[in-house]
C-alpha cells in the first residue's frame, strides 16, 4: 500500500485548456483527490445578449478553437428552430459531411498529438519527429486532411465563415468535392497504418473500469453526431431517449468549488459524454469498415474503460472517413444546386440545437426578441458534462493504485492519461449560464 | 547561430490559434527546422528553463492573477509576440467589457457569483500587462502571415502588418461590395491581411483583426445606420471584435 502521495500537477499538459490534478495521502490514508478547473471564465452567454441572430454562431464559435465547426452547427440549428427556418436536403447533407470532417480532424489531433506520446513513452510528438518520422508525417498528413476537409466546405476549419442560418453563404463546388473524395481515399493507407501502430501499443492503455451512465445523440439517419435525440445508457443496458428540448432534465447543472465550470449529473452521480459514450450507444450504426477495425483493435461494447475513449475516437475517425466518402458520392449523384439563401424575417422565439461534437454532446439554447436580437443564451459544453465523471474515475482509480503499490510517478502518469483520455476542452467548458427564461 | 528557441503560452482564449500550428501538414516539419519549440503546454509535456528567443502568447489578459505569469514570460523571452486577436487586442473576449448593462458574474453564475475562483476583470490585450514586441492579429491567425512575420523576426527584418482596410483586398478579389448586396460590412475600417476571407465567402467582415490605425468609427456607425440598422445596434456591431479599440 502506497503510504505517502503528494501529487500537484498544475496545468496538465497536452490538453486543451487549464486543469489541475491534486492528490494527497499520508500514512496510506487518502486525504485529497481532486480534479480542478481553474480556467479563466469568458461569459459567452452574456456576450451574445443583444446581438443579432446573424452573428451569434460566429461569436459562439469562438468558445472553442478545436470544435468551432460543431459550435457553429449547434448554434445555427438553435437559431433556425427559434426563427422557424428549415434547410434543404443538400444543406443538411453538407452539414453532416462537415460534421464528419470535424470529427476526423479533432480525433486525429487527439489520438496522435495528445495521447500517442504516452503510449510511445515520450513527452510529446516533438521527439517522435526524429525517432518515428513516419508516424509524425502520417499524423500531419491526416491532420492536414481534417483541416482541409472542413475548409473546403465552410471556408476555414477554425472559426468557419460560410455556415449561416438557412444554409451556406458560399457553396462548395462539385470539383472541390471530387478533390476532397480523392484526398480521403488517399488517406485510407494511413488509416490502416494507424491500426497497426495502435495494435502495437494498445496494451499500454491502463486496465481500469468504472460503470457509469453514457449520454450521446441517437439518430435514426446515421450514427449519432449531427442530429437526433439524447440517448442515455445505464450500466444495466437500459436505454432512454429524451428530446433535445428537454436537455436540462439530463444535464442538471451544479456548481463545484473546485471549478469555474459547472458539473452535471443525471441518473447517477456523474455521466460520460464523447466517443466512448456514442460508441456504447450506437455501435451497430458504425460503418462496416469502422466495425472491422474495432475488431482488429480488440474493442467491443459495452466498454467501461474511460482510457479506451482514445480507441473509440480512432474508430469514429475511420467511421467518419468512410461515411464522408458515401456522403460525397450521394451529393455528387444528386448534383450540386446553387440554392438561394432564404429571406429571414425575425420573430420572437426560442430554439435548442444539439450536436455531438468530438468531445461529446453539445447544447446551444437561445431566445430571440421580435427584432431578431438575442435576449438569453445557454451553452452546455461536453467537457463540462465530463468533469464529474473524471472526478468519479479518480476517486476509484487512486485507491486502486494505492492498493497496487504504484509509485508516485506512475500514479501521476496514469492520472494525466486519464484526464487526456477524456480529451477535455477546458477553455470551452467554463461557459455555462444558469438562466431563467423570461416569458 | 544556434537554432532559435520558441515557446507557446496560453491565457484567456479558445486556443484555436495554437491549434492552427497543427494544420501546417508537412510544412510543419520545415518550420521545425527553423525553430526549436521548447515549451507548448497544449501539445507538449516538456518545459524549459533556458532563455527563450521568442515567446508566442495566445489569449487575453483578463485576470489580475495572470499578470505574474505574463511577467515571468517577459523575463524569460527576448521577444514577446501577442499571438492572435485575443492577445493582440482582447479580441472577442472584450465583447463583455463595454456592455452598459453588464452584470456578467450574476448573469452567468447566479448565486455562486461571489466564489473567489470566478474572479475576472475586463478582457485586455497582453500589452496591458507586459511590453509586447509584435502583435499578430486574426481570429484565428492567418498561417501564411504568421510564417512571414516569424521569418522577418528571425532575419532581423522589421515585421509589417497591413495598415489599410480589408476593402483594398476585397476589391483585388473582385468581390461585389456587401453594401451593394444590401448587407453591412466592417471592411471599410478593418485591418487587412486576411485576403478579405469573409466577404469572399459571402459574409460581412467583422474586423476580427482589429481596425486600421485611427479608424473613423463614427463614420462607420453612420454608414451602418444608413443601411437601416438601429443606432444602438450599429454601435454594438462596430465593436464585435474591437471593443477595446472603440471609445465609449
Amino acid at each position: 500500500m502506497a503510504q505517502k502521495i503528494n501529487i500537484n500537477l498544475q496545468h496538465v499538459t497536452r490538453v486543451e485548456g487549464h486543469g489541475n490534478i491534486v492528490v494527497n495521502a499520508t500514512n496510506g490514508k487518502l486525504e485529497r483527490c481532486e480534479w480542478q478547473v481553474p480556467e479563466a471564465p469568458r461569459f459567452f452567454e452574456s456576450m451574445v445578449r443583444g446581438r443579432h441572430f446573424s452573428e451569434i454562431a460566429r461569436i459562439t464559435s469562438r468558445i472553442c478553437g478545436i470544435c468551432s465547426v460543431g459550435h457553429q452547427l449547434a448554434s445555427i440549428k438553435a437559431t433556425e428552430k427559434a426563427l422557424g427556418i428549415t434547410v434543404s436536403e443538400q444543406t443538411e447533407k453538407l452539414r453532416r459531411l462537415l460534421k464528419h470532417g470535424e470529427n476526423f480532424d479533432s480525433h486525429i489531433l487527439h489520438v496522435y498529438f495528445l495521447v500517442a506520446p504516452d503510449l510511445l513513452g515520450v513527452p510529446s510528438v516533438m521527439p517522435l519527429a526524429e525517432s518515428h518520422p513516419e508516424v509524425v508525417k502520417r499524423a500531419l498528413a491526416m491532420k492536414g486532411l481534417g483541416s482541409r476537409w472542413s475548409s473546403i466546405i465552410c471556408g476555414r476549419s477554425t472559426h468557419p465563415v460560410r455556415i449561416v442560418p438557412g444554409g451556406f453563404s458560399s457553396l462548395v463546388t462539385e470539383a472541390e468535392l471530387i478533390e476532397l473524395k480523392k484526398s480521403i481515399l488517399n488517406i485510407v493507407p494511413d488509416v490502416e497504418a494507424t491500426v497497426k501502430t495502435l495494435q502495437a501499443v494498445v496494451d499500454k492503455v491502463p486496465h481500469f473500469e468504472r460503470k457509469t451512465e453514457y449520454v450521446g445523440l441517437v439518430d435514426t439517419v446515421e450514427y449519432g453526431l449531427y442530429d437526433g435525440q439524447i440517448g442515455c445508457l445505464m450500466p444495466d443496458g437500459q436505454k432512454t431517449l429524451i428530446d433535445v428540448e428537454d436537455y436540462r432534465s439530463v444535464t442538471n447543472e451544479w456548481v463545484s468549488p473546485l471549478s469555474t465550470a459547472k458539473y452535471t449529473r443525471h441518473h447517477m452521480d456523474s455521466y460520460m459524454v464523447g466517443a466512448l459514450a456514442r460508441i456504447n450507444l450506437n455501435f451497430q450504426q458504425l460503418h462496416p469498415e469502422a466495425q472491422r477495425m474495432a475488431q482488429e483493435l480488440g474493442f467491443s461494447v459495452p466498454c467501461y474503460n474511460p482510457y479506451l475513449n482514445t480507441i473509440a475516437q480512432f474508430i469514429e475517425a475511420v467511421h467518419s472517413a468512410f461515411t464522408g466518402l458515401e456522403l460525397i458520392d450521394s451529393l455528387l449523384a444528386a448534383g450540386m444546386r446553387d440554392e438561394e439563401l432564404p429571406v429571414i424575417t425575425p420573430r420572437a422565439g426560442r430554439g435548442v440545437g444539439a450536436v455531438d461534437v468530438p468531445r461529446g454532446i453539445l447544447f446551444h439554447d437561445y431566445e430571440y426578441d421580435d427584432a431578431g436580437l438575442c435576449t438569453s443564451a445557454n451553452c452546455i459544453i461536453p467537457t463540462n458534462q465530463n468533469h464529474a465523471n473524471i472526478q468519479g474515475d479518480m476517486d476509484k482509480l487512486v485507491p486502486e493504485m494505492m492498493r497496487a503499490n504504484k509509485s508516485q510517478p506512475e500514479m501521476e502518469l496514469h492520472l494525466e492519461m486519464l484526464v487526456r483520455a477524456y480529451d477535455p476542452c477546458i477553455s470551452c467548458s467554463t461557459h455555462y449560464l444558469d438562466v431563467t427564461f423570461v416569458k | 547561430m544556434s537554432i532559435p528557441k520558441v515557446a507557446f503560452f496560453d491565457f484567456t482564449s479558445c486556443e484555436g490559434c495554437q491549434v492552427e500550428i497543427a494544420n501546417f501538414d508537412q510544412d510543419l516539419l520545415k518550420l521545425l527546422q527553423a525553430v526549436e519549440v521548447v515549451e507548448f503546454r497544449e501539445i507538449m509535456k516538456e518545459t524549459c528553463s533556458a532563455p527563450l528567443d521568442i515567446a508566442f502568447v495566445e489569449g487575453s489578459f483578463s485576470r489580475e492573477k495572470d499578470r505574474a505569469r505574463l511577467q515571468k514570460i517577459r523575463q524569460r523571452a527576448n521577444l514577446v509576440v501577442a499571438y492572435g486577436s485575443c492577445a493582440a487586442t482582447g479580441g472577442i473576449n472584450a465583447l463583455k467589457n463595454h456592455k452598459p448593462d453588464y452584470k456578467y458574474k450574476v448573469e452567468v453564475y447566479g448565486a455562486d457569483a461571489t466564489l473567489p475562483h470566478l474572479e475576472t476583470q475586463k478582457a485586455l490585450p497582453i500589452s496591458a500587462a507586459i511590453p509586447v514586441d509584435l502583435a499578430i492579429p486574426g481570429c484565428p491567425v492567418d498561417r501564411a502571415e504568421f510564417v512571414r512575420l516569424v521569418s522577418d523576426l528571425l532575419h532581423g527584418k522589421a515585421p509589417t502588418i497591413p495598415n489599410y482596410p480589408v476593402c483594398v483586398e476585397c476589391k483585388k478579389k473582385e468581390n461585389i461590395c456587401r453594401y451593394e448586396l444590401q448587407d453591412t460590412c466592417l471592411g471599410v475600417v478593418a485591418r487587412a491581411g486576411c485576403g478579405a476571407l469573409c466577404p469572399t465567402n459571402g459574409i460581412p467582415c467583422e474586423a476580427c483583426r482589429g481596425f486600421v490605425d485611427n479608424p473613423n468609427v463614427d463614420s462607420l456607425v453612420e454608414l451602418l445606420i444608413k443601411t437601416g440598422m438601429q443606432p444602438a445596434y450599429a454601435a454594438a456591431k462596430a465593436r464585435m471584435f474591437t471593443a477595446n479599440l472603440v471609445e465609449e
